[in-house]
Order: C-alpha cells, then sequence, then structure tokens
C-alpha cells in the first residue's frame, strides 16, 4: 500500500543531503573534536562550521550555541540552568498552560524540589497567550519566563516579540521553545528580545537526537551535567559529530527553502483545513485560523476517540496524530486541547494533521476523500454489512 | 484476502494465532488490550492487562511484520468483570472472571470496535477452541483436550461465532504451539503460561476484601440439621463444593454444601448429604441462537475444566432448569455448559436459587 505521511510535526525525514553528510562523518572522521592532533582538528571544525550554520539561521553568533540531544534537553537546561543561575536573587517561574511536557513536567519538579514558584498562564480559546497575561503573572522576584513560539498540537503562534518586551523589560529571563518553528518559520533572534531559544534537528529535516539551545551573550545558565567541560561547560560529554553536522546542513537547508515552502505548504494546509471544515459534520479547527505554523491543521472532531482514527486512518495508508505523539496510546485528552476550553469528551476527538517538504496536492486530496468515510466509521454511523 | 484482527495478549498463544494467519495470506492486525490503568508499575496486575505483556505483544506483531495497536477496555473491564467479579463474591457467589471478559470485552466490545470502526472481516484470539463456518457456525472443544478452553467461550452466538478465528485449537497439543512461536522466531515461545486471575495477581481474597470488606465477616458453620459445628472467616473465603476444614473439629470430610449470605452462615456436610441434583441457571445463552429443544439431552461441564455430568436441560422463559443424573456441588455464579460430545450447545450462569 502507499503510504501518505501527513504526521511531519511528529518527526520529519531526514533530507537525503543531511544523511549523505552523516554518514561522511561516520565513515571519514574518527576523532574526538577535544583532541589536540588531526584526527581531533577535523571533528572540532566540523562541529564549529554547524555551530555556524545554525547561529546564522536565527540571527546568533556562534558562541550562543550549545548542542544538546534535543529538544527536551535544550527545554531542561533552560529551564533548570536559568532558575539554577540566579538562585538566591529570584525564584519564580512564569509558563503557559499548552507548553510542551520538556517544559511543563521540568517546571512541576523544579516547583517540586528546587522551591521554584511556578505560575501557569492560560491561553485564549484560539491558543494565544495574552502578553497582559505574561506582564500580570510577573512579580519582582521572577527569574524566567518560557513560552513556546509554535504549538506542537494545534501550530498557534505566540507573540514573541511583545512578551520578550516585557520581560526584558522588568529585567525577567525569557525563554522560547521554538522545535516546531525553527525550520519552517524564519527566527531571527535580532528581531524577538529572547534569551534562550530550544530547536531540535529531527521537525526540520535533520537526524533525531540532536538539538540546540541559543543562549543569548550575558544569559548566565548552570550545567546540569558534570564532566569533561564541553560546550564552554554548558553541556558537557563528547560531541554527536555526525548528529550535529546533520542539524548544521539540515538548518542550511531549511533557511534556502524556507520561503517557497513556508508558502506552498500553508496552501496545502488550507486546503485540508476547509476541506475537512466542509465535508465532516461537527469538526472544528482547533488554534488560531491564520497565527499558525504553515504545515499545521488541527481539529476536534466530535464523537469521535483520535486514537480510533488514527488507527483506522493508519490502515488505510494515512499517518497522522491525535495529541502529541508522546502521549498516544492513553487515552488521556490533551492538556493543550483541554487548555482551550474544550471539553473532555469532545477533547478526545483531537486529530493533527501537518503536511511537509514531500506532501503533494494529490495526498490532500486522498486525505479529504478518505477522512470522512473513516470518521463516519468510527461514529458508528457507516452502515456495516452483516 | 480478508482482514483479520487478532487479539494479541503478550503470550504464546495468541502470537501464534497471529503467525499462522498471516502466513496463510491474511491482512492481519494485531491489537492488544489495555485492561487495567497500572499507571506505570510493570508489576501491578498480571496477566493480558499489564504494560509489560503489551509490549511482548508489539515485540510479537513486529517479529511478523502486521500493524499493531494498543487499545483501552480499561472502563468496560473495571464495571462488567472486576466490579462483576466483587459483588459475585460479596454474595456468595464464586464468579468466573474470564467468563465475563470473554462475554463483554473480547466478543462484544472489541469485536464491535474491530469490525465498525477497523473495517475487520474477522476477530482471532489465542483461544484453545474451534469454530467451524459451514452454513452454521459451531464451536467445539480444541483438538487437544487437556488445554480446551471452549467452557469459558459458551455465551457466543451465531453472530459473533461467524466472525471468529482460533487457529491454535486446531493444534495437536501445546508443544506444538511453541514449535510454531519457535519457527517463527517470536519472541513469545518460552513465555511461561499464566496462572493466575489476570487482574489480580495471586491473592483473590485480599483483592476482593478491599472492595467487600462485608464478605469477610466471620459467620456460622453449620450442620444441615443448623447444629452449628464452627465459624468460618468470611463466604467471600468460601467456595460451595470445597473440602471444609477451616473452623470445624470433625474427624469426618465435609464439604460446603451451600452458603446463606443473609446471615453469614456456611452449611457443611458429608460427602454422602451432597443430594442437589437440579439448578437454576439464568443468561443462559445457546450457540446457535435457539436451544436444540425445550427439553433436551447435556453433558453439563460446571466449571473450568471440570467432568462432563450427564443430565436434562429445561429451557424456561427466565433461564433454564439443570437437572442432573446424579448429584453434584455447584458453586453459584459458575457457568453451566452444555456439550453435545464436543460441540458446545450454550450454557448459563448457576444462580443461588435452590430448585424445587
Amino acid at each position: 500500500m502507499t503510504r501518505v505521511y501527513l504526521d511531519h510535526a511528529a518527526t520529519t525525514p531526514v533530507d537525503p543531503e543531511v544523511a549523505e553528510a552523516m554518514a561522511r562523518v561516520y565513515r571519514d572522521v574518527p576523532g574526538n573534536p577535544s583532541s589536540i592532533y588531526a584526527e581531533g582538528q577535523a571533528a572540532r571544525a566540523l562541529v564549529d562550521t554547524a555551530r555556524e550554520q545554525v547561529a546564522a539561521a536565527i540571527g546568533a553568533s556562534p558562541s550562543e550555541i550549545v548542542f544538546t540531544s534535543g529538544g527536551t534537553e535544550a527545554d531542561n537546561l533552560a529551564l533548570r540552568g536559568a532558575l539554577k543561575a540566579r538562585r538566591g536573587e529570584r525564584d519564580g517561574l512564569v509558563t503557559t498552560s499548552i507548553e510542551h511536557h520538556a517544559v511543563l513536567d521540568t517546571a512541576r519538579d523544579l516547583a517540586e524540589h528546587a522551591h521554584v514558584r511556578f505560575t501557569v498562564v492560560d491561553v485564549a480559546p484560539d491558543g494565544r497567550v495574552p502578553p497582559s497575561a505574561i506582564a500580570a503573572a510577573i512579580d519582582d522576584r521572577t527569574s524566567l519566563v518560557s513560552v513556546m513560539h509554535a504549538n506542537n498540537e494545534i501550530g498557534t503562534l505566540q507573540p514573541l516579540a511583545e512578551i520578550g518586551a516585557i520581560c526584558r523589560d522588568r529585567g525577567v529571563t525569557f525563554h522560547s521553545d521554538a522545535v516546531q518553528s525553527v525550520g519552517a518559520l524564519e527566527f531571527d533572534v535580532r528581531r524577538i528580545p529572547v534569551d534562550l531559544v530550544s530547536l531540535n534537528a529531527h521537525k526540520f529535516y535533520g537526524p533525531k537526537g540532536v538539538g540546540a539551545l541559543y543562549v543569548c551573550k550575558g544569559t548566565r545558565v548552570a550545567t546540569m551535567q558534570t564532566g569533561g567541560g564541553q560546550e564552554k561547560g554548558r553541556r558537557t560529554g563528547t560531541e554527536n559529530v555526525a548528529g550535529i553536522v546533520g542539524l548544521g546542513v539540515a538548518m542550511r537547508i531549511a533557511t534556502e527553502r524556507r520561503g517557497r515552502e513556508s508558502a506552498r505548504q500553508a496552501a496545502l494546509r488550507d486546503r485540508i483545513i476547509d476541506g475537512v471544515l466542509a465535508r465532516v459534520p461537527d469538526a472544528i479547527l482547533t488554534g488560531h485560523r491564520t497565527e499558525r505554523l504553515p504545515n499545521n491543521a488541527s481539529f476536534v472532531i466530535r464523537s469521535t476517540d483520535g486514537a480510533s482514527v488514527v488507527m483506522a486512518l493508519d490502515l488505510e495508508g494515512f499517518a497522522v496524530s491525535s495529541g502529541s505523539a508522546c502521549t498516544s496510546g492513553d487515552t488521556e485528552p490533551s492538556h493543550v486541547i483541554l487548555a482551550l476550553g474544550i471539553d473532555r469528551e469532545a477533547a478526545k476527538g483531537s486529530l493533527r494533521v501537518t503536511v511537509g517538504r514531500g506532501t503533494t496536492d494529490a495526498d490532500v486530496d486522498a486525505f479529504i476523500a478518505t477522512l470522512p468515510k473513516v470518521v463516519n466509521r468510527v461514529r458508528g454511523t457507516a452502515a456495516v454489512g452483516a | 484476502m480478508s482482514r483479520v484482527f487478532v487479539a494479541m495478549s503478550g503470550g504464546v498463544d495468541s502470537s501464534v494465532a497471529a503467525a499462522l494467519l498471516a502466513e496463510r495470506g491474511h491482512d492481519v492486525v494485531g491489537v492488544w488490550m489495555r485492561l487495567t490503568r497500572a499507571n506505570g508499575d510493570p508489576d501491578a496486575p498480571r496477566c493480558c492487562g499489564t504494560e509489560q505483556a503489551g509490549e511482548d505483544a508489539r515485540r510479537a506483531a513486529a517479529v511478523l511484520g502486521i500493524p499493531f495497536y494498543a487499545l483501552d477496555y480499561a472502563e468496560v473491564f473495571g464495571r462488567d468483570v472486576v466490579d462483576r467479579f466483587v459483588d459475585s463474591y460479596a454474595q456468595g457467589e464464586t464468579p468466573n472472571p474470564c467468563v465475563a471478559c470473554n462475554h463483554y470485552v473480547k466478543f462484544e466490545a472489541l469485536m464491535a470496535d474491530v469490525v465498525r470502526k477497523f473495517g475487520a472481516d474477522r476477530l482471532a484470539t489465542g483461544h484453545y477452541a474451534r469454530v467451524t463456518h459451514d452454513g452454521a457456525h459451531r464451536l467445539l472443544r480444541a483438538r487437544d483436550a487437556a488445554k480446551d478452553q471452549s467452557y469459558a467461550l459458551y455465551m457466543l452466538g451465531q453472530r459473533v461465532l461467524s466472525r471468529l478465528e482460533f487457529p491454535v485449537g486446531e493444534l495437536a497439543d501445546k508443544a506444538e504451539t511453541r514449535a510454531i512461536a519457535t519457527r517463527f522466531g517470536l519472541p513469545t515461545a518460552t513465555k511461561p503460561d499464566s496462572m493466575d486471575i489476570c487482574f489480580i495477581g495471586g491473592d483473590y481474597r485480599g483483592f476482593v476484601r478491599e472492595r467487600a470488606p462485608e464478605a469477610f465477616v466471620s459467620g456460622p458453620v453449620e450442620r444441615l440439621d443448623g447444629s452449628v459445628v464452627g465459624a468460618h472467616a468470611g463466604i467471600g473465603t468460601l467456595t460451595i463444593g470445597q473440602r471444609s476444614g477451616t473452623g470445624i473439629a470433625t474427624g469426618e470430610r465435609m464439604y460446603v454444601l451451600r452458603l446463606e449470605p443473609d446471615r453469614r452462615a456456611a452449611i457443611v456436610g458429608t460427602r454422602e448429604e451432597i443430594s442437589a441434583t437440579t439448578y437454576e441457571l439464568r443468561d443462559v445463552t445457546f450457540t446457535a441462537d435457539v436451544p436444540p429443544a425445550g427439553r433436551f439431552r447435556t453433558n453439563a461441564v460446571l466449571r473450568y475444566r471440570g467432568t462432563p455430568l450427564a443430565g436434562w436441560v429445561t429451557v424456561h422463559a427466565d433461564g433454564a432448569l439443570l437437572d442432573l443424573d446424579t448429584p453434584a456441588l455447584v458453586a453459584p455464579g459458575q457457568a453451566a455448559v452444555f456439550y453435545d460430545g464436543d460441540e458446545v450447545v450454550g450454557g448459563g450462569i448457576v444462580t443461588a436459587t435452590r430448585a424445587a
């Protein structure tokens, strides 16, 4: 059966050029970047090039890029590292109800074990965080504000420039989990007043298991790991050279293609949104209609459970998701969908469709034709023989 | 090619069922039923409802190269199996949770979902039983009588049987099942058989005590003439037909003849005092959907792996009357299953009502 992959928010296929660059590292570059001889220098040069590529893509300087094992580690390093660095001086953390578990569960852990005061700001029904609510949640002992750039489930974009300005004004460190948006959208740290930014290679056609944290010059982040002192002591451990090279190449390609791809994907996205809303009864769009990722169409389809729809679509050859991939398999409705004010029963019917570089018009047509049939079956409204 | 869903428990039998169907060229999809919310504790309950069992099922499906999904039936399992199990004990019955699970969870909820939602033509399980599709759909004992599980499947009717497959019921014995598992390289090949009640794991009395403490209040042990001969630790600890030793100082072998939950009394007696031959049955069903006759001869099996006992079944509006040729003790709550040779004709649940 031909497969149609429509879950690019979960992960993206590795670009062939990225895979080739990584294979070259495994084949030809055996050295440890910390070694002083030729093999080490060769590896170091590759890591430095990747650092330059990532920095260039977001308007940072290379010394502001810390490589990590992915988005989750970048979020952990940002929250734990920033709060630890200002401990004694400030103890407050402000975040939102729709953050990824990598932020929310880290915040809960810090509240429980590190005496961090933890405030959650609610979002509007369209998924947007009101900057005024962030401003109201900040007090003079707030250390860190963490607001994601684009939500992983509903794709809603947050007004980071306004929130960042508030944080700067109040002397609060500002972190943004931009794992879903970097690569897809322009993200320039010279335009957005932000101190810490998490990103993840496998969301933009790079390898899994490698990401980065942007740390604005002057922002203090204490290390979580202790060891040999790599990454200027901020993330110690021998570098994942091939993965880092893959990240750098993927970042460069994403930047080159972004303008054309984003517009193309947004058109596919809009066809999915319009098609689903027109052809599936009792389906609603989740998240903001226009302030959203160019590849994200997300819905709540009433009187269905998302897991069943995902399974039934899988058997028809389509890969989509319900909630986020991390929580698939349990029946708890997504905290993001609930945060929009959607009731628990309806929230179980969440469905996320995310297009990518390989998605064609024909894929979208096939999906729009199949979904109504599948929904009817799952709702039990389809005729069943015998 | 038909699409067959296989309920995979994580054990060897259902893995082999999936393997055999895939080998025959069916479009096989594995499903694992999450039956309890273990909250990530891999040691919580025991059998097919645990996370580890789900991982074993997933590995087996991956080896076979078939799609695999976990489906959540914790709610229906909790309500229709666990709660009924506890209530039944509290009422002095001896329930069979596997019968309830087959009835309400596997062949009602799961069957409806796979057919309706996921376009399955058939559902298969790893049960040791056989079903034949030759005009009428018939339920038969497994080829290996020692592993036969047809007793716990008696409630299936034509509609469900028409969509069922039990591939391992056709195998000669468990050794053949394990040999097939080895041939397919299934990691479940050497997994031990599960023995306990799946959602309890060990001491069922402790499990029931927590949920129905009233079944663990002491009461009198009496003879048929009403004389009190001792005390017991609660009717939840007793099963009709069991040898009764606790609390009775007597040289004779005594059996629990009946329980009277209203006054927490247990009535015991000698083998000679076992006199019951007639039992009322409720929730009576027939595999052909209709009884073979209003009154028919049968071999009745009265507990899992029990010996068939000859007798008559008389069907009436509220159920059926089972009239055995020789006296036997049967615990209320157990299933009485009617056999005609190797074929399951139907069955019902033994009630606490004593037939006249």
